[in-house]
């Protein structure tokens, strides 16, 4: 069992809940969320359909809001940034990995992944710079020039994850990435993952895929928007 | 730090990289961005191109109109035709109309500022080289007709106040008289003859603008009818010779006439009294005439009349300029909307990936500035080209105002923008997580 780090948290979210309301109905997707994920996790999110794991993604992710609650990530609040700075929290702060890869179409491999560094200000050259090295780093170096369209399933992740690194973000989020891939190409993915948190960085994988348990040390299960299980707070 | 951001938003750079990427937006769907600039093209070419036409068309009737003088006012006597001294008339067998002397002279006197007068007075018959004839006009006048109606003389000289005073037998022709009667001699110097009287030719004039545009018209046609075959010879010297009561013997009966004078055109000196004076005028000929034997054409009201007709049309052009930018621009509005709709996950990725409202929306302007200026360009080089290949094919002046190309492009851009506001700021506005989930 893995325990929990003594170092400060990267995230931290104390009670955390976000309600639906949907006319006389409020559907609590998450509540009394209190996790703290530290630098170097390397955690999967399970859960039922249904279960809020969407929700939490979406949230960790800045990509929406608590309806109550408190979300500290690299140290500051974020949980009430205007839309502008919660844009720039994402695109520095975070790297986004999804099920169906999400490249833009009328990009190429490399100005796919130079899309957060345009999004940050960051130079024509510097930016060249490091979307060509971090292709060439999940194996893409000769299909520069290619677009989605050209690429297998995962080339495509392989394109993401490469984008996603492009801001060296704090964490990197993961909603099913390997779910659209044959096995072979998903655990090419897995595999990439393992090596990046080796490197030390923090990752977070949505997940239906009980298997993945077994890969990742820390484990949080939700269940009906509660986190159920978390690996950091069992007993030894 | 707020204003730094701002221009570090609007650098060039960032501008240059968003342009490219809205060329490759607009690239994968080429037909449709192409069909959607088309309103615009269309728009500003048709206003491009009405307005190089109806500038042109203008331009000729301005330059007609002020050929004649616009501080002329020219009086012709007309034959009337509902004669209510019809009986009396007929009685003495000679039709008396028309302008008189007594007429010009109540004029020099009384109307301010009247500055020269050019009577005319014309008999028509067969003007006769050595052998053969031409049927002409005989039109008496004065020495400065050439100046007051801006017709140039080509050769030889027109005749002096010294001749007017002495009655002498030389005339001037027409350049097409000219031409029939001497077709392959230097004409100054010769003779022409009308029944039994000599004049000596001792220039050639240049044909009235009005009969030669005609003549331009339908080709060669009018040449023989006499139309333009003016021989111009000292009013002093037509009296002289044919006297005050015209004969003619037309289909098959004598009509005998007597006009003093078949037209006279009034100079006012100062341009501004131009109005009053026509008016003054008027007033004389309505008194001194029963009938209305005369025709009066003030041709500064021609222009001003000319001039009204044109804002009028431009005013119909500039409607029918907006409502068809208006039609592209809905039309634009209509593509960019579905475009927004259908790149609703792309927007949800770029919102994930960092980009704020504001990239969404100048990344969306700049498509629609970007179709609707490509199709103004287009248009402009259509709305050039065309009054070009209406003028080198069909002989039609067109006159292209430099303001119009670079004012209906400017207008399309706008228009772009104007259009573009509402489906960029649409997509800005799409929540992140529901454009991440758009199918
Ligand atoms: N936008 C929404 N509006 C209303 N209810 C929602 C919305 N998003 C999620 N929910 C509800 O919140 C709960 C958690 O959903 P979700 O986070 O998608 O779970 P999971 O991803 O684990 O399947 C569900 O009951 C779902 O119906
Ligand atoms: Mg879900």
């Amino acid at each position: 069992m893995s325990r929990r780090p003594d170092t400060d948290p990267v995230i931290e979210l104390r009670g955390v809940e976000k309600h639906y309301t949907m006319g006389e109905f409020t559907v609590k997707a998450l509540q009394k969320v209190n996790l703290k994920i530290y630098p170097g996790d390397y955690i999967s999110i399970l859960g039922p359909s249904g279960g809020g794991k969407s929700t939490m993604l979406n949230i960790l992710g800045c990509l929406d809001q608590p309806t109550i609650g408190e979300y500290f990530l690299s140290g500051s609040d974020v949980s009430q940034l205007s839309d502008n700075d919660l844009s720039k929290v994402r695109g520095k702060e975070l790297g986004f990995i999804f099920q169906s890869y999400n490249l833009i179409q009328q990009l190429t491999v490399v100005e796919n992944i130079e899309v957060p560094l345009y999004y940050q200000g960051v130079s024509e050259k510097e930016s060249r710079e490091i979307a060509v090295e971090l292709a060439t780093k999940v194996g893409l170096g000769t299909r520069l020039d290619h677009r989605p369209n050209e690429l297998s399933g995962g080339q495509q992740q392989r394109v993401a994850i490469a984008r996603a690194l492009s801001c060296d973000p704090a964490v990197i989020l993961a909603d099913e990435a390997t779910g659209n891939l044959d096995s072979k190409s998903g655990s090419d993915i897995l595999r990439i993952f393992d090596e990046l948190n080796a490197e030390g960085k923090t990752l977070i994988m949505i997940t239906h895929d009980e298997a993945m348990a077994e890969r990742t040390p820390r484990v949080i299960r939700l269940k009906d928007g509660e986190v159920a299980f978390d690996t950091y707070d069992q007993p030894d | 730090m707020k204003v730094i951001d701002i221009i570090n938003g609007a650098s060039l750079f960032r501008l240059k990289r968003a342009v490219i990427l809205g060329v490759k937006s607009l690239w994968m769907h080429k037909l449709r961005s192409m069909l959607t600039a088309m309103g615009i093209v269309f728009g500003v070419c048709s206003v491009i191109a009405m307005l190089a036409i109806g500038e042109g068309a203008s331009y000729e009737a301005q330059q007609q109109i002020k050929d004649l003088g616009s501080q002329n006012v020219i009086l012709e006597s007309v034959k009337p035709t509902n004669n209510t001294t019809a009986g009396e008339q007929e009685r003495s067998l000679i039709l008396e109309y028309g302008l008189t002397y007594h007429d010009i002279l109540q004029m020099q006197a009384t109307v301010p500022g009247v500055e020269v007068t050019v009577p005319s007075r014309e008999v028509k018959d067969f003007l006769w080289n050595r052998t053969n004839s031409v049927d002409g006009v005989v039109l008496g006048t004065v020495s400065w007709y050439p100046k007051m109606k801006n017709r140039d003389v080509l050769r030889g000289r027109f005749f002096t106040e010294l001749e007017m005073a002495s009655s002498a037998p030389v005339c001037v022709l027409t350049q097409s008289l000219a031409r029939q009667l001497f077709p392959l001699d230097e004409p100054v110097g010769l003779t022409v003859r009308m029944r039994t009287s000599y004049f000596r030719v001792i220039g050639v004039i240049e044909d009235d603008p009005a009969v030669a545009a005609a003549a331009e018209g339908m080709e060669g046609t009018s040449q023989s009818s006499g139309e333009g075959m003016e021989m111009m010879v000292p009013m002093s010297t037509l009296k002289d010779h044919f006297g005050d009561v015209l004969f003619k013997y037309r289909s098959g009966s004598f009509e005998a006439v007597k006009v003093e004078l078949h037209e006279v055109t009034v100079r006012i000196e100062d341009p501004d009294q131009v109005k009053p004076a026509a008016q003054a005028i008027q007033h004389i000929l309505e008194r001194n005439h029963k009938d209305v034997d005369y025709k009066m054409t003030v041709p500064l009201d021609l222009l001003q009349r000319a001039e009204r007709t044109k804002q009028i049309f431009n005013i119909v052009l500039g409607s029918i300029a907006a409502i068809s930018l208006l039609v592209g621009g809905i039309g634009i509005m209509n593509i960019m909307l579905a475009t927004v709709t259908e790149r609703t996950r792309e927007i949800g990725i770029r919102r994930a990936l960092g980009a704020k409202k504001k990239d969404i929306v100048t990344q969306f302007l700049i498509e629609t500035v970007m179709l609707s200026g490509a199709g103004g360009l287009l248009g402009v080089a259509l709305g050039i080209a065309i009054p070009v290949i209406i003028t080198h094919f069909a002989g039609m002046k067109t006159v292209i105002e430099f303001w119009a190309p670079a004012m209906a492009f400017s207008i399309s851009v706008m228009t772009g923008v104007l259009f573009g506001i509402y489906p960029a700021f649409r997509a800005a506005d799409m929540n992140p997580v529901e454009a991440l989930r758009h199918e």
